[in-house]
């Protein structure tokens, strides 16, 4: 019988184990127990972060669909919806880079297309350890390659993304995968079975006894037995999965079914549980027509198998041929495995035996929820006392290793890798802040970024949310976009952990707070905890996905200066602020202090002038200091324009040269302009009370910084850009290769 | 004048290309089912990018084996246009209408950029719009894209103009640095003997708007449409 070994293998408590008794109505038999143990775990219940999530502002004049579904959707206009959201891969990734990542891919791509939109873009977050370890460089190789193999094959561009770099990364590296798809508002598919009669298929892959457990594998932490999780990683056909991507499209173009959900976490028994608990209705299903790939496999098994590229569809039941002819066109199977009965049970059978039945709402929608204990994060840090950090006496040095580090240099290396063009609609290249997207048939634009920073979350958890939207929100201003939805990660530690529970609360607070402010909603997301190894948790990762809208692509903006002579404005101001700084880490080797201070209204007020001036066309360039402070942020808008403009800034004085070089002071944006516009941009800012000053020119072959006419650096722009250029390829330099410039 | 766009399980290029074709060139363009034996009167045939039945084998190695393959050869033993792009390209190389094999890319990584080519033979009926050491700006995405040919092939397409496009750098120089993906003779594109069939791995329908950041690629497209014409 179920004893508490059984129990604690399936990881659910003695208390969550009585509960399934009385819901159940008798002891559930080892199948029945594994349906609960998957659907009941953290990765699909959510069950310590509802409580906290509920406090994210959701609705929206345009938001078609909030949390609760794969994924969220936003009305764009025109007839037309932006269907996006990002999902966590972190465990599998680290047991097997490759696949983990790969799988990953696959599965936010089902959760985008089950609903009836054709996925357009990709982007991801990653977090490593640093590259001179070994180990860390063999895993962001296989994630870049996963990554790279599954969406090029498909054909969904990865436009963009962010990458940083932390020890505390090192043994939870962290894989979060963002997608959005465009679709006809009457098109739209949700995960539903609707009236009893109507037939279940399941179509795609064949089932195997890869990914078993996968999400219960997902809601523990690491030890020292990592490596014999490595069955549980699911294998990815990306081939497999655009025959299906075709297959599905066009049944539900053609309006053949009535409903649809994608088999990725708990496989199978999420989607005959979750289909008819959103339609009040049961299925029976009889497990020996699932398609499978190997003899011998146990219902649980069947039932627990995460085996990809597979999805479940209800229809009506004189449809049934047609979608079957559909898929047949694509080479794959549509099995009519059972069908959707009126008694809001799930029953399957096997080999004529009853070997499940159990209520669906009882596994979908009464997993106790818990309001596990938090400790408030210690008192936040006082701000960095600068003075105990003494001034490096070489200025271009210092500039020279920021630029070289790994989480400041250029990520070509990376996004080369990735075909980020295919579908034809990618109008800026990756490395920019942002990823913009034309849409075909219109003059509208979608742009969309991923940001957050781990360090500042783990030093200043609500600051560190306030951040994470603060700094996407002014990213799509840059471009000229405003904000219409969030998508976000949650990447934490073990959530029985009161601080990691402490941490968490704040974040999703800071988070709250900066989306009300913008008056954005969130869409859904994910969370993923348990990113401990050996009892070490990763910094609290916020990861932010926020999507906006051009409404006209001609007047987009880019980060590179665009000519010589152009005058070079900060709107913002720099303050005294080096907590967290990526100066203070590579310089200094310390990550402590408080991080940047975020005034949400001075932001907005920033944002708004940018937005405005783009607007009026008042602005030629535009980017936001954010890792490496002012310094590195003007060094990269002369690296991405052409031919290597320099440019000569004259810093004022009143902070130490390193803040004013180097401190990520938020709320900050550096635009070029015009000579003729200048006075047009600061009258704008003015009337936002923003502070805003001309603070340089663009032009000559050198990165300039003065301090009230006294020169601080001096650096060839050349010689700049190859530092940053190469410093991640020369951690992967094959021997005897010389890797090539841009 | 009509194109057909032939659609592989697997081809991921193929809307761009009858994007490209019917919105910016503006010809009709039928979407041509690998599994047909139909080129539904196409005057020229293009054989999109992708992953064809996923590449797990060589590149373009079971495409080759499609229905609507033997019309493909059949139309180009008769004088038929066609043209491969990247995977289009390995599938032609499969089929032995044009010579070589790809290998992976010198870097041994995917690669996706924009390149520059230049323009070897302005004669050919896929660049006559162009002109001879023209540099045009196109983008590449392919891991397996490293032409390789024995020296009897090279030397004979060497010397019959079957060259078309060559990796060059941004002054139209032939250097190491330029040639990306470490093709023999840097060829980016070439003929058959009688030139009405070519392969090329640059992207000319991600280069034709200027939103995409180059309009080089029309003149590929552009130079078909004069070859029919005439």
């Amino acid at each position: 019988m179920i004893d508490p070994n059984i129990l604690s293998r399936h990881n659910l408590t003695p208390e969550e184990y009585d509960l399934i008794v009385r819901l159940v109505g008798r002891e559930p038999n080892l199948t029945e127990l594994g349906i609960f143990s998957a659907m009941w775990s953290e990765h699909c219940s959510y069950k310590s972060s509802k409580i906290h999530l509920k406090k994210l502002p959701t609705g929206g004049k345009n938001v078609v669909q909030g949390p609760g579904e794969n994924a969220g959707i936003i009305d764009i206009g025109d007839g037309r919806v932006v269907v996006f959201k990002i999902e966590s891969h972190n465990h599998p990734s680290f047991i097997e880079p490759f696949q983990g990542a790969a799988t990953g891919v696959g599965g936010i791509l089902r959760d985008i297309f089950t609903m009836g939109a054709r996925p357009i873009a990709l982007m991801d977050s990653l977090r490593f350890g640093p590259l001179e370890n070994p180990r860390n460089r063999s895993i962001m190789d296989g994630v870049v390659a996963g990554i790279s193999a599954y969406g090029n094959a498909i054909g969904v561009p990865t436009v963009g993304g962010e990458v940083y770099f932390g020890e505390v990364y090192s043994l939870n590296p962290l894989v979060n995968v963002f997608c959005l798809g465009l679709a006809d508002k009457d098109k739209i598919f949700y995960a539903r079975t609707e009236d009893a009669g109507n037939a279940v298929l399941y179509v795609g892959a064949k089932t195997g006894r890869d990914g078993i457990h996968g999400a219960s594998m997902a809601s523990q932490e690491f030890g020292e037995d990592t490596e014999t999780k490595r069955p549980n990683v699911q294998v990815g056909d990306p081939f497999k999965e655009k025959l299906l991507l075709e297959a599905c499209l066009e049944v539900m173009d053609r309006h053949l079914i009535v409903g649809i959900q994608d088999m990725g976490a708990a496989g199978l028994t999420c989607s005959t549980t979750e289909m008819p608990a959103k339609s009040g209705r049961g299925v029976e299903i009889d497990l020996g027509l699932v398609p499978q790939r190997e003899a011998g496999m146990t219902p649980d098994e069947i039932m627990l198998s995460e085996s990809q590229e597979r999805m479940l569809i209800a229809c009506k039941p004189e449809r049934v041929e047609e979608v079957q002819a559909a898929f047949a066109k694509w080479d794959l199977d549509a099995v009519a495995i059972g069908r959707v009965t009126g008694d809001g049970r799930l029953r399957c059978r096997f080999h004529g035996e009853i070997v499940v039945d159990v209520p669906v709402s009882a596994v979908v929608d009464l997993c106790p929820m818990y309001k596990r204990p938090y400790e408030a994060p210690e008192a936040a840090p006082r701000p960095t006392e600068t003075g105990r950090y003494p001034l490096p006496a070489d200025w271009n040095g210092t500039l020279k290793r920021l630029l070289a580090s790994s989480t400041i240099a250029e990520k070509e290396w990376i996004y080369r890798q990735y075909d980020h063009m295919v579908q034809t609609n990618t109008a800026h290249l990756p490395g920019a802040g942002a990823a913009v997207l034309r849409i075909k048939g219109s003059s509208k634009g979608l742009v969309m970024t991923l940001d957050g920073n781990g360090l500042y979350a783990h030093l200043d958890p609500r600051t560190g949310g306030m951040i994470a939207v603060a700094e996407a929100c002014r990213n799509l201003a840059c471009v000229g976009a405003r904000p219409v939805g969030v998508t976000n990660c949650l990447n934490f530690g073990n959530p029985e952990k009161p601080e990691v529970m402490g941490q968490f609360k704040e974040v999703v607070e800071g988070i709250s707070e900066a989306c009300r402010t913008f008056e954005i909603p969130v869409t859904g997301g994910n969370v993923s905890f348990y990113n401990d190894t050996e009892g070490v948790s990763i910094y609290p990762t916020p990861v932010l996905g926020i999507v906006g809208l051009l409404d006209d692509m001609a007047k987009a903006v880019t980060p590179g200066f665009k000519a010589e002579g152009e005058a070079i404005i900060l709107l913002g101001e720099t303050r005294d602020e080096l907590g967290g700084t990526e100066y203070l880490k590579v310089i200094h080797g310390r990550e402590e202090g408080a991080p940047p201070g975020l005034d949400l209204e001075r932001e907005r007020a920033v944002q708004e002038t940018c937005l405005e001036a783009v607007g009026l066309g008042l602005v030629r360039s535009a980017h936001d200091p954010s890792e490496g402070g002012l310094a590195v942020c003007a060094a990269e808008c002369a690296f991405h324009g052409p031919g290597g403009i320099g440019f000569a800034i004259d810093l004022q004085g009143g902070h130490r040269p390193d803040v004013l070089l180097f401190a990520e002071s938020q709320s900050r944006i550096l635009v070029t302009s015009k000579q003729e516009d200048i006075a047009k941009v600061l009258d704008l800012a003015k009337e936002r009370g923003v502070p805003a000053a001309v603070i340089g020119r663009t032009g000559g072959a050198s990165l300039k910084f003065s301090l009230e006419g006294r020169t601080l650096i001096d650096l060839p722009a050349a010689e700049a850009k190859t530092i940053w250029m190469n410093a991640i390829p020369e951690y992967f330099k094959i021997s005897g290769e010389t890797e090539n410039g841009r | 004048m009509k194109f057909g766009v032939v659609v592989f399980p697997g081809s991921n290029c193929d809307f761009d290309t009858v994007h490209a074709l019917r919105e910016v060139i503006g010809r009709p363009t039928e979407i041509l089912w690998h599994k047909d034996h139909d080129l539904r009167g196409a005057d020229c045939v293009v054989l999109p990018g992708g992953f064809s039945y996923g590449d797990y084998l060589r590149s373009g190695a079971i495409a080759r084996f499609s229905p609507l393959m033997q019309e493909v050869r059949e139309f180009a033993e008769k004088g038929g246009l066609v043209l491969g792009i990247c995977n289009g390209f390995q599938v032609l190389l499969e089929l032995g209408l044009l010579p070589g094999a790809m290998l992976r890319n010198k870097g041994l990584k995917f690669l996706c950029r924009f390149v520059t080519v230049r323009v070897e033979n302005a004669g050919t009926r896929f660049t006559n719009a162009g002109r001879k050491g023209q540099v045009l700006r196109m983008p590449i995405a392919h891991f397996d894209g490293n032409y390789y040919a024995d020296p009897a092939v090279l030397e004979d397409i060497e010397r019959n103009g079957r060259i078309v496009f060559r990796y060059c750098d941004p002054d139209g120089r032939l250097t190491d640095e330029a040639n990306v993906n470490g093709s023999l003779h840097a060829i980016a594109g070439l003929t058959n003997a009688r030139g009405n069939v070519m392969g090329m791995m640059p992207h000319p329908e991600r280069a034709s708007e200027a939103i995409l950041g180059s309009t080089d690629g029309r003149i590929v497209f552009e130079s078909l449409l004069r070859a029919i014409a005439s």
